[in-house]
Order: structure tokens, then sequence, then C-alpha cells
């Protein structure tokens, strides 16, 4: 024991009695940097006493656990692969922009279980159009919320807002599809479509052929309020992030609060607002229920790309597809199709989420993390 | 210019705050009028008959949230230990931690069709077993995030002192450090619970719904969420208003945890959780 202590702490003596108040001692100095190594007092600790055998055993089962979670993702990554095979040897890398020509009415075709055609296409579209859509919307309220909790809300209202704002996030999909479904999608229909096609017509974005309410564009505005809270909230956090010192030299410098905002916190959290915004999109192009329930679930792609691209028609998006037809998906191909669109979903939601991740990292690396 | 933005600021909090207060004016109105003693008593009645209720469905979504819970909080608060207290710093844990955020960001639709293919096509057969292990796996991310953030706001004096008094190293992790976080760990818990409990996309091909009644994991099992998603599709008016119902009870339920979570954080000796 004595030379045990001798090579650990310096400052101990031979006896015990005397190690527990040396203890003390050295404890100042680590509180700067609480992450550093185990101290000396430590590993000393550690290194007696009979438990070697249990302590050993759970530390193997906290690495076990923590393991666990590595072997979930990769043997998710390796069952969506090993499903897709089938969709994947047959069509290659053409799954997701082929088109097909129906045999029978000669027209463009893209997703035909019946003569087993199967193109990812108009989902890759649905799912990318309704995604930006939510993100035009939601992207200058949620900055504009944050800008107002953070720079400008009087103090006593700041928690009740900023928590009504994560409430938003609590309620699950299927509810807001819900909403979306009855409220939403007639008020699209009778006012805010015909409008849109109206005074917007020529720039042939708003074609209301078929005026159902169920479209890419009432997807897209239910998106937004499900990814508002997300980029709000994150973007409060970079925001905060931003040290005071900024404000207030610019602040002396004569800036009104405006300019100060401007000058001082947006663009110093600028890159992180980037990151909440991809957060937000990764949510976004995964979402599935509320989009399914609104976004019309037609297969078809608004006719050609590039002849009518209307907002108002229906479609599908990559979620949607596998949650509406994934149950009645009659043989392996049509199964292995809609395997490979999860596998992609899930391939682009890592990147985008890697992205994100490192954009906000970047940021408030200073400050302490905190999420959801 | 400054008073611009200003009431462009204040414009974008309205406009974000109206629609949330819409969705529950009009859930409660609707969900308030539409519940009765029925709803959780009765099971679903074929369509055209009146009354019946989603009784099934709470207790399966129960039953589920269970199985869910036992998987994913063990697994999740022992990935946080490691974390926090075994890896700090190190390559594995920064792998870890990175698999955990990717395991957050996989859409609940492919852990739906994954599990799907992993359980659901080797047994023969939905079950709730299939839908608890998709929901546990869901919560994993968020248990393990939080815990480890938890733990990591323990001083250092705390663990030394535990040991100093002789006590094992995995004793003081689990009755002094988990301990003295418990607070922020079980916010964590009661977070992961909330979200998962009204997720639909991975219930779909693994619980898959039941408009019966059971209480066997080995069957297909109802759920609220599911049961809610079916409803509100179906033409029926009497459906709709037990979907209402049944999105005012989810609402309820996970907006009280949600509050709960807040109000302890806020008071709690760990401030800063959630």
């Amino acid at each position: 024991m004595v030379t045990a202590n001798v090579s650990e702490t310096p400052a101990t003596q031979s006896t015990t009695e005397q190690a527990v108040p040396s203890a003390s001692a050295p404890a100042p100095p680590l509180q700067p940097e609480p992450a550093a190594e185990a101290s000396a007092i430590r590993r000393f600790l550690l290194s007696r006493g009979n438990s070697a055998i249990a302590d050993t055993g759970f530390h193997w089962l906290m690495v076990l656990c923590a393991l666990s979670i590595f072997g979930i993702v990769v043997l998710i990554a390796f069952e969506l692969v090993q499903r897709s095979q089938l969709a994947w040897s047959k069509f290659g890398l053409g799954f997701f922009f082929s088109v097909f020509t129906d045999p029978d009415t000669h027209l463009p075709s893209y997703w035909d279980p019946v003569n087993g055609h199967f193109s990812a296409l108009p989902f890759l579209y649905g799912t990318i159009l309704s995604s930006l859509l939510a993100l035009v919307f939601a992207v200058p309220l949620a900055v504009g919320t944050a800008v107002f909790l953070t720079e400008m809300c009087p103090q006593r209202l700041r928690g009740p807002l900023a928590f009504l704002t994560e409430l938003l996030a609590a309620i699950p999909s299927v509810i807001y599809g819900f909403w979306a479904l009855v409220v939403l999608v007639p008020i699209m229909r009778e006012t805010v479509d015909p409008f849109l096609s109206k005074y917007l017509g020529w720039t042939t974005l708003f074609n209301d052929d078929i005026p159902t309410g169920l479209s890419y564009m009432t997807a897209g505005v239910i998106l937004a309020v499900m990814i508002l809270p997300i980029i709000s909230s994150l973007t409060r956090e970079v925001m905060s992030a931003v040290p005071h010192s900024q404000r207030e030299a610019v602040l002396a410098l004569g800036a009104t609060r405006w300019e100060m905002i401007r000058i001082a916190v947006l663009r110093n959290a600028r890159i992180g607002i980037v990151g909440a915004v991809i957060l937000g999109l990764g949510r976004a192009l995964g979402e599935t229920m509320a989009v399914t329930m609104v976004i019309g679930n037609s297969t078809d792609m608004p006719a050609s790309l590039l002849k009518s691209h209307s907002l108002l028609a229906t479609g599908s998006s990559m979620a949607s597809v596998i949650a509406n037809q994934f149950s009645e998906a009659s043989d392996d191909l049509h199964l292995s199709a809609l395997m490979e669109i999860g596998l992609a979903l899930f391939v682009v939601t890592i990147i985008v989420n890697a992205l994100a991740r490192l954009l906000v990292w970047m940021v408030t690396r200073g400050a302490p993390a905190q999420r959801n | 210019m400054d008073g611009v933005a200003t009431g462009l600021a204040i414009l974008s909090t309205a406009l974000v705050v109206v629609p949330l207060v819409a969705i529950f004016i009009y859930l409660i109105i609707k969900g308030a009028s539409s519940l009765s003693i029925n709803f959780f008593t009765q099971i679903p009645k074929p369509v055209g008959e009146e009354g019946g209720g989603m009784a099934n469905a709470i207790v399966g979504s129960g039953i589920l949230l269970g199985i869910g819970s036992l998987i994913g909080i063990p697994i999740g608060i022992a990935g946080g230990i490691f974390l926090a207290e075994f890896g700090r710093g190190g390559k594995l844990a920064n792998a870890i931690r990175f698999t955990a955020d990717v395991l957050n960001g996989v859409p609940s639709i492919v852990m739906g069709i994954a599990i799907y293919s992993l359980i659901v096509v080797p047994t023969h057969t939905f079950s709730g077993y299939s839908g608890g292990v998709a929901l546990g796996i869901m919560m994993i991310p968020t248990v393990c995030r939080t815990t480890e953030e938890m733990l990591l706001m323990v001083p250092h004096a705390v663990r030394e002192a535990a040991l100093a008094l002789g006590v094992p190293n995995w004793r003081s992790v689990l009755s002094i450090t988990l301990k003295t976080a418990s607070p922020g760990v079980i916010t964590g818990c009661m977070l992961a619970f909330a979200r998962v409990a009204g997720e639909t996309a991975p219930l779909i091909f693994t619980a898959f719904g039941n408009s019966n009644w059971t209480v066997n994991p080995n069957e297909a099992m109802a759920a609220l969420p599911l049961q809610i998603y079916v409803y509100a599709l179906s033409p029926y008016d009497e459906w709709h208003k037990l979907a209402w119902a049944g999105s005012l009870v989810l609402i309820v339920l996970i907006v009280a945890a949600v509050s709960l979570v807040r109000y302890v954080t806020s008071r709690g000796v760990l401030k800063g959780a959630s």
C-alpha cells in the first residue's frame, strides 16, 4: 500500500488516515477541466479493494449495451440491403431515374406493379418537392420566432412561448395528418388553391385541374408546421451561443437593435442556422403519416417534368409510398422495390443528419450541448 | 427598419403560435364532444353500429410501450453510462455517440420495414413483440444521450467520495452517480416515451392493428395511433368521432408527460435538462 501511495500521490504519507484529507489537496486544480483523465486518487482507489471481477463485468456489460446500438444500426442496414437485392439486380441505378412506357397506352409510366416496372423517380420528386416547400414556409418563420424569443421578447413571455413551440414537436404525426385532412385540405381546396391558380396560374406552377385539396403543396404546409419547432429551437440555441460581448460591441458602435441582430447575432450564428435547417430537412424527408394522409398517393408524376409541374397535383413521397403499398405488395419484386426506397431514405437521412450535426457542433462546441 | 424587423419577428411568432392553438382548440372541441365512457370500456364495433370504443387499442398501446420501455430504457441508460463513465473522449465512445445520432435520424417508416423483415418475416406473424421492439429501438438514442449529458454534470468529487469509502466502482456508478443524476435521466426516459407513444409508422407493418380484444403479444395487436390512422382515413362519421376522441386521449397523455418533465427539470437539482 505504501508503494502504491508513493507512485500515485506524492502528497500522501504512509498512513491511510492521512491519505483521506490529502485527497482534497489535488482536487481544486482539477475543477477547471472536469473532463480530464481520472485523477491519481481515483486510479489509486480503483486499484485496491476486491471488487475487480464485479467491476470488470459491469464495465463489459456497459460496453456491450453501447455496442448493441452500433449493432442495431448495422442490422437495419444489412436487412434493408439484403431485402432490396432483387430490385437492385433488376433495375440497378436506373431505379432512381428511369422512365418506362406503358405497353397499352404508350404513355410514360413509372410505377407499374402489374407489368413489373418500378422506378422511384416520382417518389424522389415528391419527397424533394414537399420537403423544399416545407423549408420555404418554415425557415423564415422559425428564424423570425427565434429572433423574437432570444432578442426581443419580454423575459416573462419567453418561457411560455418557447414551451408552446416545443409542444408543437410533441404532437404525433398522425394527429397532424388527421387535422390536416379535416381542416387544412378543405381550406386548400376551396380557398387557397383556386386563388393561387387564378392569380399565379400563368407561372404553370399552380395549375389546379382536379381540385382535391390533396397535393404536394398541402403536404409542404403540414410538414412546415411539423419541422418548425426543431428548426426554431436549434436556431435559438445557436443564437444564444453568440457571446454577449459581440452584441454589446455592435450596439456600442451606434447600431439599432435590428442592425445588432443582423450583424452580431445572425451573421455569427449563420452556420448553426444552416445546420438547424438541414436537421429540419432530415426530419421532413422521413416524415410519413401526415404526408401520406394529405399528399394524394398517386404513383404518377405530374405528366412529364417539363410540361406540367403543378404544385397542386397529387403525388407520393418515398415514405408515403412505403406506408401505402407495403402491406399490399403482392410479389417479391414489388416488395423489394419498396425496400430499396426505404434503403435510399435511410442513406439520405444519415447523410443529411451527419451534415447538420457537424454544422451545429461547429457553432456550439464552446457552449454546453443541448438536444431535443 | 428597426420597427419593420420587430414587426416581422412578432408576426412570425404569431404565425407559429396560431396553428398550434388552432390545432389544440379543434382537438379539444372535437375530442371532448365525442369522448364517452364507452370509449374506454368497449372495443371497436363493425361499421354502421352505434358506439364502440378503443379499449383494446389503449391496452395494446400500453403493452407495446411497456415492451418498448423494457428494451429501450436499460440499453439506453447503459449506453449513456458507457459514454459518460468509461468511454469518455475515446474513439469507441465517439463512434457510438455518432451511431446513436444516426439511429435518432432514421425515419420511423424505415424502422418499421426493417423490423418487419427482421422479426415479422421469420416468425410469419404480425405481433405485439415486433411492434414493441421497434418502439424500444426508437427510444434508445434519446435515453442514451440524455443519460450521458446528465451523468457528465455530476461532480467528480461525488464519485471520488464514494470510492474513498471503499465502494466498488460498479456500485458507485449505479447508486451514487446514476442516482445523483436520476431526475435528468428520468426526464430523458419520459421524453423518449412521449416521443414513441404517438408513433404510427413503425407499427403499421409490425403490430399491424387488431379490432378484437387481445393481450397476447404474439398476436397482431391494436395501438392507439394505429387505430386513429385507420379511422381517420375511413369515410364514416362515427369512426371519425372515435378518432378525434383517441387523438385527444393521446395528446393529453403526451402533453402531460412533457409538461411534467418541464416542471421537474425547471425546479430540480439538475437544471438545464431536457
